[in-house]
């Protein structure tokens, strides 16, 4: 097991000005992310490479500070100055640092690490530093095995991006979602997962039945989706350390749009029996069903509150689709989606303040965000499709899929923030939909 | 494009001992005398291609509209008189829909179908439905002319290729 060794703990520093509302920033800050018409200035970052044993160390170590590169340029909050201006290096991660030659290339951050190979073993120590305020900022110390490196290297990410914006961390996550490929008319799809990064794909189906909509959870060791294999569609709860699948016999009907309850022992989820569409919710135990709803329109796409309080959801009961609160206990709903158009896929936010959505108006599809009141609906994006966003587990990104048009339309995963900025497509080596973000990995 | 296919299909099953009572493009009437332990693969296209297994829907709505009543009710009929044993009913939606509420909307689709047919005899327990949403478009344009052919209820009739 891969253990953590917080060397040093320091402060955060950095205070955000940005126009997402939903994010009060506290700190008094030492390096600024400044703002200037809606666009923020990268935080310049010194990299020199990691000081090194041996070959196979230089080998890991590169692959390490290649991911971590990734990861932060990604965030468009870090620029990495190119290793050709350095004018000082790193010859050993515990020595004295030489401010003033970061400085002179005027970097704010230096990353410095050391990375030893010793057979199946990775030994790793990085330290961050505030070249502008000449302090240590974070200092960590890893050790696994030779297969954990990728995961070594998100955890230096997350260490980093958590340690300076004072955002929550989300680069050791995966992403479970379908992997399509053929012609529009005869697609196929497998339930597939991957690292958030796009590596480690893995195929958890196979091409003969259509599968949809996976979801982690709580925990991210089991993902619940939706499978033809019966000919109809139904929930299935797969368990991602053994592999075996349980199904729920006992529901009757169509069963779709499952999720987990935040304390990972329900399963929410819709039933569609003679026509009608309602939500349910399964008790993981003794398999006792709940009623939620019970009218003749179709609710559907429930997602819970992170307190396991409340139940936001999707209905025509008003005569188009819009976005409804309710009790976790059923009962009573309140219409929360006011805006013109149709809304769908509700999810509620990390930190509980929002909820992401799909909304479809004049033709085009967005992915959007509101609070839980349906005040400040704010479109993140605009496409022929955009469809079924998934929170980061900082609740700082969306992941959604974007279908383009026409014969050869097909699905490929994006991810905007959530303030609007940074739209970015997942480059994959086929098409994909339906995308859930893990939880942070333990 | 419909007439060519009527008639290949016409020539086919004239030259199959088997049916050879069907007497004619619409009449299923063979299947009168022959009871239907096991319906010929050529009969099940005749129903899709002559009687029409399609049914079209306007934009979210699950409704049958007055057009298509004619053609189910000789669904309907067609099934009676050749002692269908299993229907299903597919439930389809175009692409301009979320992927649940598409379910949903097909399954209501299917439903509607499912529903009528019995309102004409045809026994429940032969019926079953189930939606595809928009996971299976025949028409993959993204304009009206595809997304209105999506839009679709078919009826399948067990041993059916469709």
């Amino acid at each position: 097991m891969m253990k953590i060794y917080r060397v040093l703990l320091a402060f955060i520093i950095m205070c955000m000005i940005m126009n997402a509302p939903a994010y009060s920033e506290e700190e008094v800050p030492e390096i600024d992310i400044e703002v200037t018409d809606g666009v923020i200035d990268p935080i310049p970052v010194a990299m020199p490479e990691f000081v090194i044993d041996n070959f196979s160390s230089s080998i890991v170590a590169n692959e390490i500070a290649s991911i971590i590169k990734n990861n932060l340029t990604q965030t468009s909050l870090f620029r990495f100055i190119p290793e050709n201006a350095y004018i000082s290096d790193v010859t050993s991660i515990d020595a004295p640092v030489r401010f003033a030659d970061w400085r002179a290339i005027n970097s704010d951050l230096l990353i410095a690490g050391s990375v030893s190979v010793i057979g199946d073993v990775i030994t790793a120590k990085f330290r961050l530093w505030d070249v502008v305020g000449q302090s240590e900022i974070e200092g960590v110390q890893f050790a696994g095995p030779t297969g954990s490196l990728r995961r070594i290297a998100h955890k230096v990410s997350d260490l980093i991006y958590a340690g300076i914006t004072g955002e929550g961390a989300y680069f050791d996550t995966r992403i479970a979602f379908i992997a399509e490929r053929g012609a529009k008319n005869d697609r196929t799809k497998r339930l597939a997962i991957m690292d958030q990064d796009g590596a480690n794909l893995t195929f958890l189906t196979d091409s003969n039945s259509i599968v949809l909509a996976p979801r982690f959870s709580p925990d991210a060791k089991k993902i619940l989706y939706t499978s033809y294999e019966t000919g109809r569609p139904r929930v299935y709860l797969r368990n991602l350390v053994n592999d075996r699948v349980r199904t729920f016999p006992d529901l009757p009907g169509m069963t779709f749009a499952p999720r987990f309850s935040p304390d990972g022992k329900s399963v929410i989820l819709s039933i569609t029996n003679k026509g009608n569409t309602d939500i349910y919710l399964v008790d993981l135990a003794n398999n006792t069903q709940k009623r939620l709803t019970s009218n003749a329109a179709i609710d559907t796409a429930p997602s819970f509150s992170p307190n396991g309080k409340s139940i936001v959801f999707e209905s025509d009961r008003g005569g188009s689709q819009q976005i409804y609160v309710m009790s976790s206990k059923g009962g009573q709903a309140e219409r929360i989606s006011f805006g013109e158009g149709r809304y769908g896929t509700p999810v509620w936010s990390p930190r509980g303040d929002m909820v992401a959505f799909t909304k479809m108006y004049k033709g085009n599809f967005h992915i959007g965000v509101m609070r839980l009141d349906g005040s400040q609906e704010r479109l993140l994006t605009k496409a022929f499709i955009d469809e079924a966003p998934t929170w980061s587990p900082n609740g700082r990104v969306l992941m959604f899929f974007r279908e383009t048009a026409g014969a050869n339309g097909a699905p490929s995963l994006y991810t905007v923030e959530v303030t609007g900025r940074n739209l970015r497509k997942l480059e994959l080596s086929s098409f994909a939909s339906d995308p859930s973000w893990s939880p942070l990995l333990e | 494009m419909i007439k060519f296919k009527v008639i290949l299909i016409f020539t086919v099953l004239s030259t199959i001992t088997s049916c050879s009572e069907t007497s004619g493009l619409f009449g299923g009437a063979g299947g009168k005398n022959d009871p239907f332990a096991n319906i010929s693969q050529s009969s099940l296209d005749h129903f899709s291609s002559s009687i029409g297994d399609t049914t079209l829907f306007k934009v979210n709505q699950s409704v049958i509209e007055p057009e298509y009543r004619t053609l189910l009710d000789a669904q309907a009929k067609w099934i009676e008189e050749n002692s269908i044993s299993s229907v299903t009913i597919e439930g389809h939606a175009d692409e301009q829909g979320t992927r649940e509420y598409n379910l949903a909307l097909g399954a209501r689709r299917a439903t509607a179908v499912r529903n009528y047919l019995v309102s004409k005899g045809i026994s429940e327990s032969i019926l079953s439905v189930v939606t595809y949403g928009k996971e299976r478009p025949l028409r993959i344009c993204s304009e009206e002319s595809c997304w209105s052919k999506n839009r679709r209820a078919i009826t399948v009739l067990k041993g059916s290729s469709s």
